[in-house]
């Protein structure tokens, strides 16, 4: 039967990303408590206290990419942020059997250091050539991604009191990437719902709420509709919710999330939902705050392993122009830094952000003004330098 | 027929009650201003009826469905609008659904080709049976094409004012194939299946609805950088059909970005096209936009038939029997019906009516920011009824 042939593509599929299918609870306690925030107490350090250097991956990407990430790394060393950058250049390459995949230096250096900060990366229209963030989720197992939507001050949007993180699960779902033309004019996409992945991404929504001080987590799912699917998810959203009761879990319709998210997003709190949702709902709370020049995000691997990113184009027009908005990437750096449990630092730098776009003083093309993106950088940088 | 189109036309110009029209039924029932091409309509058998009403199909469905109709009962009563309604009442939740009473209704609408409705609530729990009645339902009378048109109402101010959007969704295929199974211990599969034809068909009636209403652009709505072949076949289709309509502009838009856009920048679109499920989340999406589920109407049509609803669609059973529903939503739709059998000027009255509630900002249900009840907001419909307009 033809449908076999699925199954065994599927299975394989899985087996590509790491999830055995039969051994079920193989996930492994820690792998979840590795997340965003996790260290909440930070100790207090003397001021002369030198904290252990760390190496972060730098992947600076296309485009503007180079430039808003020279001005992380401007602002980072404004902060004295104890990272050291190691730069990768990350092109899609074949290897042996025309497989695709990163460059192995650049590999090797994230399996060593586990954090990563990437600019925007193109891709290209080539035959084949897959999608770079795409190779990046799988290569990694990138399986949560994170992004906290916040209203920034002063920047001026329909929508004021945004505070919300929207969590997606990033590995399966409709972005199974299977499909079949099943007589000329009928497509089948296969949607691909397991038990371990909504198991991970359940128990990593609560584990974040609970780390970042969070109070309420909304399933957001389809399952009126899909019911043995979405169910699935959602009862595993369900018994996750079973084992964090200090969470407040609530679940909603997509369709209901959307219609209230517009009218009032002040009631969403941690959102977590399978991918095509998550991917949807992401941009439009995105939008609600500003579009992705200002919206952070962060993913989540297996084995301790997390990129953050700006989500926003390679903008190829204004490249090199000195004209591009580093927020996103900066504030994706800020996560990193809250991570990585270096909460003072990243403290320093929000702060420092938020009070150059509130002031209006000193704000690039897109956030309404019309500076460049050194002077905002440097607006950013003397700000955290009188912090001191 | 002069006087017909005189008072149709006019909005109540000829002054009268509207209930005497004289041109038969049949013609303006022949005449269904949303019915496709000939070639998916097929011939139309007159109704063989010599009364003066319509009959109409009534399907309250769960949730406040009830209390919505009651409220388009009570105007259509009060405006004397020659409407008589066949109610089924077909409910998953209470115990009311069964082949038998679907068959009622499919019978029904067999004979009424226009129906009103509330939403039948979907359980949640899967026990056995993947497709809803209310799928189902849709699927039996092929009820390919919901329209929503998302209109601001002039008077209730929200983030975003004079917005005029119209969301045309396929709602037959797609996600809701209600094919799903357990492949491996643990792993689910769920099939969305996009068809040539039922593609073609839904993005011809948006490019058709464009034309006759004036409009300018369609943008279809899909995600065809990840679903290369299944929206990617959406995609192609709507291109296709957007040849053979060089005077409306067309284009395409990721699902993502359309969300994203429609709360920064929503004057951006005019009408929308797009699979079910994408049709789902932006029709809720636009209607928070302007208010909420309670203030847009929606219709679903096939070659055939003509479903009136909500816009977003929701039961609000929290909301059951408290007397707090906004009937706007039900009590446009419900004029738009009228509109379609070609009682323009009750269309009218009742529109105007209820805009001019609105407007008048002093009756207003909670959900716009008021204290009145539905009933104080049907009352105040009512009274503006007698209102009428002197243009």
């Amino acid at each position: 039967m033809a449908t076999n042939v699925y199954h065994l593509q599927i299975l394989n599929l899985l087996r590509k990303w790491g999830l055995s299918v039969n051994d079920k609870d193989k996930i492994k306690a820690q792998e979840v408590s590795r997340v965003v925030g996790a260290l909440v107490k930070e100790t207090p350090q003397p001021r002369t206290f030198i904290r252990r250097m760390q190496t972060v991956t730098l992947i600076p990407g296309d485009g503007i990419g180079p430039e808003i990430s020279s001005a992380v790394m401007q602002i980072f060393e404004a902060a004295k942020a104890p990272i050291q950058w190691e730069e990768r250049n990350v092109t899609a390459i074949q290897g042996p059997g025309g497989k695709w995949m990163i460059p192995p230096d650049a590999k090797e250096s994230m399996d060593r250091n586990k954090i990563g900060l990437k600019g925007p990366l193109k891709t290209p229209i080539a035959a084949g050539h897959p999608s770079m963030n795409l190779l990046l989720r799988k290569t990694f197992d990138l399986y949560a991604n994170v992004r906290p939507c916040v209203s920034i001050e002063g920047y001026k949007t329909p929508y004021t009191d945004v505070n919300l993180v929207t969590i997606r699960e990033n590995t399966e779902g409709e972005y199974s990437g299977i499909e079949h033309v099943i007589v000329d004019g009928v497509v089948q996409s296969i949607k691909l719902i397991t038990e371990q992945a909504s198991q991970r991404i359940a128990e990593y929504a609560f584990e974040y709420a609970r780390n970042n001080q969070r109070a309420s987590v909304t399933a957001v799912h389809k399952a009126n509709i899909m019911r043995m699917s979405d169910g699935l998810f959602l009862r595993k959203c369900r018994e996750a919710a079973e084992k964090h009761k200090d969470v407040k879990f609530t679940e909603m319709y997509l369709d209901t999330v959307c219609l209230n998210m517009v009218q009032d997003p002040t009631q969403f709190d941690v959102l977590v939902m399978p991918n095509l949702y998550g991917d949807i709902l992401s941009d439009l709370c995105a939008g609600l705050i500003g579009g992705l020049g200002v919206t952070p995000s962060g993913n989540i691997g297996a084995n301790g392993v997390a990129i953050f990113e700006s989500v926003h184009g390679t903008a190829p027009d204004i490249a090199g122009k000195d004209m591009a908005n580093p927020t996103a990437l900066l504030l994706s750096a800020v996560m990193m830094l809250q991570h990585m449990g270096l909460h003072g630092h990243a403290k320093k730098i929000k702060t420092a952000c938020f009070d150059t776009i509130r002031d209006k003083k000193v704000l690039t093309k897109d956030l309404g003004g019309n500076s460049k993106c050194s002077e905002f950088t440097e607006a950013i940088c003397q700000r955290v330098r009188d912090m001191e | 027929s002069m006087i017909v189109l005189s008072r149709g036309g006019g909005g109540g110009g000829g002054g009268g009650d509207g209930s005497g029209l004289s041109s038969p039924r049949w013609q303006q029932l022949a005449s269904r201003p949303l019915s496709l091409s000939a070639g998916l309509c097929g011939s139309e058998a007159p109704p063989a009826r010599a009364d003066a009403t319509f009959k109409v199909t009534m399907v309250p469905g769960d949730g406040v469905g009830p209390e919505l109709m009651t409220a388009v009962k009570e105007v259509f009563k009060a405006g004397d609008v020659p409407v008589e309604f066949e109610e089924f009442h077909l409910s998953e939740v209470q115990n009311m659904a069964s082949e038998e009473k679907l068959d009622q209704v499919l019978t029904s609408m067999k004979n009424n080709k226009v129906a009103i409705k509330g939403k039948i609530h979907t359980p949640m729990e899967f026990k056995g049976e993947l497709a809803s009645y209310e799928m189902r339902l849709r699927r039996k009378l092929d009820l390919f094409a919901n329209v929503v048109h998302v209109n601001s109402l002039p008077g209730y101010s929200t983030r975003h004012n004079n917005l005029d959007l119209v969301i045309i969704r396929e709602q037959t295929e797609g996600e809701y194939s209600s094919l799903e199974h357990e492949s491996v211990t643990g792993v689910i599969e769920c099939l969305k299946i996009i068809t040539r034809e039922k593609s073609r068909r839904i993005a011809k009636f948006a490019f058709d609805y464009a034309t006759k209403k004036g409009r300018n652009k369609v943008t279809a709505v899909h995600k065809a950088n990840i679903m290369k072949l299944g929206d990617g076949l959406f995609l192609q289709s709507c291109a296709e059909v957007a040849q053979l309509y060089p005077k409306i502009k067309y284009e395409n838009i990721i699902i993502d970005n359309c969300c994203m856009q429609l709360v920064q920048n929503p004057y951006q679109f005019d009408v929308l096209v797009m699979p079910n499920l994408y049709g789902n989340i932006i029709d809720n999406l636009a209607a928070g936009l302007v208010g909420g589920a309670g203030v847009v109407p929606g219709e679903s049509y096939s070659a055939e038939y003509a479903v009136f609803e909500t816009g977003a669609r929701h039961p609000f059973a929290q909301a059951v029997g408290r007397n707090i529903a906004n009937p706007t939503a039900m009590l446009l739709s419900a004029s738009n019906m009228l509109r379609h059998l070609n009682l323009e000027y009750h269309s009218q009255m009742v529109s105007d009516a209820v805009k001019r509630v609105i407007k008048q900002g002093k009756v207003r249900t909670r959900d716009l920011g008021g204290y009145s009840t539905t009933g104080d907001f049907v009352r105040a419909v009512v009274e503006n009824l007698r209102h009428r307009p002197v243009h």
